[in-house]
């Protein structure tokens, strides 16, 4: 997994609470079997019109927004379905780290299994960063913020700065990026102690 | 004395392999179920990474999210459909994974064939690359959904790194009535939690209205956990639990000595939950919802509501969203609006008892000329009983459509899907922009109230019907 230690990007604001990962990823693009490529599908139907263009009205469409690294939502976000290919997508696209108030536990599981930090902040932080970001876009500039996940705060230029909150064990997966499964097979001795202290009966019905 | 424990602490306690010190604990699995749509990366890399599935036996996989529902004796016309199931195929074929295919007679919804082969059971900790895993948990089972790379990691060594999330007691009172079903009440549940209010708990639903559900309905209850936000829903198993169980293909061969282990299963008097809410069960009226994500719903007595009356500014902008993707106005009667289709399926309501329910109101009626519907069966079992009891035939006889099992238009991921505008009263678990199609409007009802929609055109309030 790609490490993440700290991340200055641009910041892209979505204003709507609830985005559920049916809309970050729509159905018709799970059936790949492969983790990459899906960038091109993020937001599908909300980012393009039936004729395919893109939609000017979208917001992650806006020009300045190009290129933005972090996405700032409202709460929560990656609801529904536990699709992994929503933050695949995500990452795909560019996004590094989703900051709202809260998130769907699924989906902010899958984050981390993706070298991607999802930044709880309060509700009154997120309101602050949206309205930093509409006062530097207003200004014609994009809105840059930092996550430090070392440091574990948020950041920017001027005078914003929050701390945040991980699991320390995630944060030390995803500062090392580590392989969570090699790190779980290191545990194999008391995974098969498990078994044997448990009547693991076979099955019955002729299952394989 | 122990501390008094709930169900899930018992169930926890019992599958927590090691708590390694910085580390998150790891919890054993019991049983992984898997599909197509959430696998193929999964074993691609086990391959990469040159590891074996460990305990093939503890998995079962179906295809059913991305399959035709129309006859099976036909190819998969769309190509990368085909691949995803054939990679499915190939991968159970490679690491020895039971797998119930398309022409199987247990083919099915991963989340109906679960329960009916017997493959979940009480005290059992279960995942699956879908948040609707939350189902299993109705026999009394910790079950919950996970991402892919878990699922490898669920392959690769039986367990999962868990934090144990905190208990939410969700208690119902009294009883149901007439007519108010299941659904319903979980309907009617999640408006009032919102759909972020279980996030980081396990809800366990208790209360005499719980005690008194069936084993389907449970499911249906169980089901919709994760559209209030929280992973897992359980329900302690007891004789209706034991008695849907006994006789199915994988239970333990001693099952007495099963129950009896089943038995001690219970939360115990005085246990403490992190959190607790109570509920009448005589409070609640048939579900419409209205909006674009299940807790956005109301009665079918009532209007559709009015964003400028909400409080909360997230949710007024929400509220207003949604009527305008719904097409609809604030104060409409809900029983006014018309639908264009209905579809009675999806693991939240596709087994025998829903479709009795729904041949049960249609039967002697006939689907109103505008409306399209269609009957999907949560699995070959749920269809071939519903045939030898004739179902099949009233809701042909209506004019509904008879399929095949499969997720089919809950997540139209196959060609069963909404064209733009369209309006939709279905029993699935979802009503997201687009859930069903792009552009597809979607209202979540029971079984009951989409079949007697399907008859009169628009939303109508099953304590009133006149069955025939």
């Amino acid at each position: 997994m790609q490490p993440f230690t700290t991340l200055t990007g641009n910041v892209a604001p979505l204003d709507r609470a609830n985005v559920d990962t049916d809309q970050i990823i729509p159905k018709q693009f799970l059936k790949r079997i492969e983790r990459t490529g899906f960038g091109q599908f993020l937001f599908f139907d909300w980012r393009f019109l039936p004729d395919g263009s893109p939609d000017p009205a979208f917001e992650l469409n806006q020009p300045i927004r190009q290129g933005a690294s972090i996405l700032l939502a409202r709460r929560n976000f990656g609801c529904g379905s536990s699709r992994e290919h929503a933050p695949w997508a995500l990452a795909d696209y560019g996004f590094r780290s989703v900051i709202a108030p809260t998130f769907a536990d699924i989906f902010f599981n899958n984050c981390f299994q993706n070298g991607m930090v999802p930044v709880k902040l309060d509700e009154s932080d997120v309101e602050e960063l949206f309205r930093r970001a509409a006062a530097a876009e207003a200004a014609g500039q994009a809105y840059r913020l930092t996550v430090d996940l070392q440091t574990c705060l948020v950041h920017d230029d001027g005078g914003f700065s929050r701390s945040f909150t991980v699991d320390p064990f995630r944060r030390h997966c995803l500062l090392e990026g580590l392989d969570n499964i090699g790190l779980s097979l290191k545990h194999v001795d008391q995974i098969t102690a498990w078994e044997n202290a448990h009547d693991l009966a076979p099955l019955q019905g002729g299952a394989t | 004395m122990p501390a008094p424990r709930t169900l899930l602490d018992k169930i926890w306690d019992d599958h927590l392999v090691c708590s390694p010190d910085g580390e998150q604990p790891l919890i054993y699995i019991d049983r992984h179920l898997v599909h197509e749509v959430t696998s193929a990366q999964a074993f691609e890399g086990l391959r990469v990474a040159g590891r074996r599935v460990r305990r093939p036996e503890a998995t079962f996989a179906t295809p059913d999210h991305n399959i035709p529902t129309t006859d099976r004796s036909l190819p998969i016309a769309d190509p990368i459909s085909k691949q995803q199931i054939d990679t499915l195929r190939a991968n159970c074929r490679e690491f020895g994974i039971r797998l119930f295919d398309l022409g199987d007679a247990d083919q099915g919804i991963v989340h109906v064939i679960g329960p009916e082969l017997g493959i979940t059971q009480p005290g059992m900790t279960i995942v699956c690359g879908d948040s609707h895993t939350a189902t299993h948990g109705a026999l009394g089972a910790l079950a919950f959904g996970i991402g892919t790379s878990e699922v490898e990691h669920v392959l690769a060594a039986q367990t999962l790194r868990q934090s144990k999330p905190k208990s939410f007691e969700v208690r119902v009172e009294g009883e149901l009535y007439p007519g108010v079903t299941a659904k319903d009440l979980v309907l009617y549940i999640i408006g009032r939690l919102t759909t972020e209010g279980g996030a980081g708990y396990v809800i366990e639903y208790t209360g005499p209205c719980i005690r008194r559900l069936g084993m389907e309905e449970r499911m249906t209850v169980c089901n919709m956990s994760i559209e209030a936000g929280a992973r897992a829903g359980m329900i302690a198993p007891d004789r209706i639990t034991f008695d849907y169980l006994r006789g199915r293909d994988l239970v333990p061969k001693d099952f007495d000595r099963a129950v009896a282990r089943w038995e001690t299963l219970p939360s115990d008097a005085g246990a403490r939950y992190d959190r607790s809410e109570t509920f009448s069960g005589g409070d609640v009226v048939p579900q419409v919802t209205w909006g674009t994500n299940p807790a956005q719903v109301v009665g079918v007595d009532a209007t559709v509501p009015d964003p400028a009356s909400m409080t909360d500014p997230s949710d007024r902008s929400s509220a207003a969203r949604a009527l305008e993707y719904m097409g609809l106005q604030a104060g409409t009667p809900i029983a006014a609006i018309p639908i264009d289709r209905v579809f009675i399926g999806s693991c939240t309501n596709s087994r025998i008892e829903d479709l009795r329910a729904a041949a049960g109101v249609v039967r002697g009626h006939q689907v109103a000329s505008r409306v399209r519907a269609m009957v999907v069966p949560g699995s070959g079992r749920v269809k071939r009983q519903a045939e030898a009891e004739g179902l099949d035939r009233v809701f042909t006889a209506a004019g509904f459509e008879w399929r095949e099992a499969g997720c089919s238009m809950c997540l139209g991921m196959n060609p069963d899907t909404l064209a733009p505008g369209e309006r939709c009263a279905s029993t699935s678990n979802r009503n997201f922009e687009g859930r069903q199609g792009k552009g597809g409007r979607t209202h979540l009802v029971s079984p009951a109230m989409a079949a007697a929609a399907a008859v009169t055109g628009h939303f109508t309030d099953i304590r009133q019907w006149r069955y025939h």
